[in-house]
């Protein structure tokens, strides 16, 4: 099973809905949902720390599944995921999730 | 309702007029909830101009720790999108403390005498366009007739107002 992480920080109310996005998409190729390590950002300090781009945050084995186009500085901010059809959004696309998250457990083995 | 007196984009300033009702809304640029719920508030004050609805959208964030809410910013984005609205800039914060803002967005709805009548969410999901402001569009309908707004108030959602340090 890969390290599967959700980082996120309070200042946004997205963290839930993500944490179970991300588990329906785990279950969905077979992995254990329950595995998510959920790490609280709580202050700048550990947004450098973590390299923190935003919540929330998504990634395997260290890796953002979903990275940015451009770099962005760490911070305490809120992610702005766009979905499929375009429009914006505090938590990525349920489709992309589950192809980025299978992607990248398919580069891993 | 607390006074307003702010810059928008353009350095014009403005303030609660007496207009039959107006809308102030709380946002920002960097915020995906503000982002996903923009477009449903712009038509909202595209639809109820007509009936002398104002609305006021007002960024209240550190610009300095957040350079996407920044003054010059929020110029660029009104430069590049099409508003039906000014948007404000409350440098010191003191609008959005007065008003105690906590979200982005976060909706203050005013009658003509500058009274609240209505405070929370556009609606009940950023996810779903179709909701189409329902919750302010009911506010303003109650208000323009004569009637208290029910809900007058709901649950901002959205993400936190970034406070000067």
């Amino acid at each position: 099973m890969p390290l599967v992480e959700l980082l996120w920080w309070d200042g946004c109310p997205s963290h839930p809905e993500a944490l179970a996005d991300l588990q329906a998409a785990l279950g969905e190729l077979g992995l254990d949902p329950q595995a998510v390590k959920v790490v609280e950002v709580a202050n700048e300090q550990e947004a450098e720390r973590h390299g923190f781009i935003g919540s929330p945050t998504i990634r395997v084995d260290g890796r953002d599944v979903l990275p940015p186009e451009q770099d962005q500085p760490a911070g305490l901010t809120c992610r702005v995921y766009r979905l499929r059809d375009g429009r914006y959004s505090p938590t990525p696309d349920p489709q992309d999730l589950r192809t980025a998250l299978a992607r990248a457990i398919s580069e891993r083995t | 309702m607390p006074p307003i007196n702010l810059p928008d984009t353009s350095g014009q300033r403005h303030d609660l007029d007496g207009s039959p009702a107006t809308v102030i809304v709380f946002t920002c640029n960097h915020c995906p909830y503000a982002l996903a719920w923009h477009e449903r508030i712009a038509d909202a004050a595209r639809d109820y101009a007509d009936r002398g609805v104002r609305f006021l959208c007002i960024n209240p964030n550190d610009g300095e720790r957040y350079p996407a809410d920044s003054y010059e910013a929020m110029q660029r984005r009104v430069a590049t999108e099409d508003w039906p609205m000014p948007y404000l800039h409350d440098a010191d914060q003191s609008v959005a403390r007065a008003y105690e803002a906590q979200t982005t967005p976060d909706l203050f709805v005013a009658d003509s005498q500058g009274r609240l009548a209505y405070r929370g969410a556009p609606d009940s999901s950023h996810s779903d366009p179709s909701q189409n402001a329902a919750w302010l569009r009911a506010a303003l309908d109650a208000l323009l007739d004569g009637r208290a707004p029910d809900p007058a108030e709901t649950e901002p959602v959205g993400c936190s107002v970034k406070w000067l340090a």
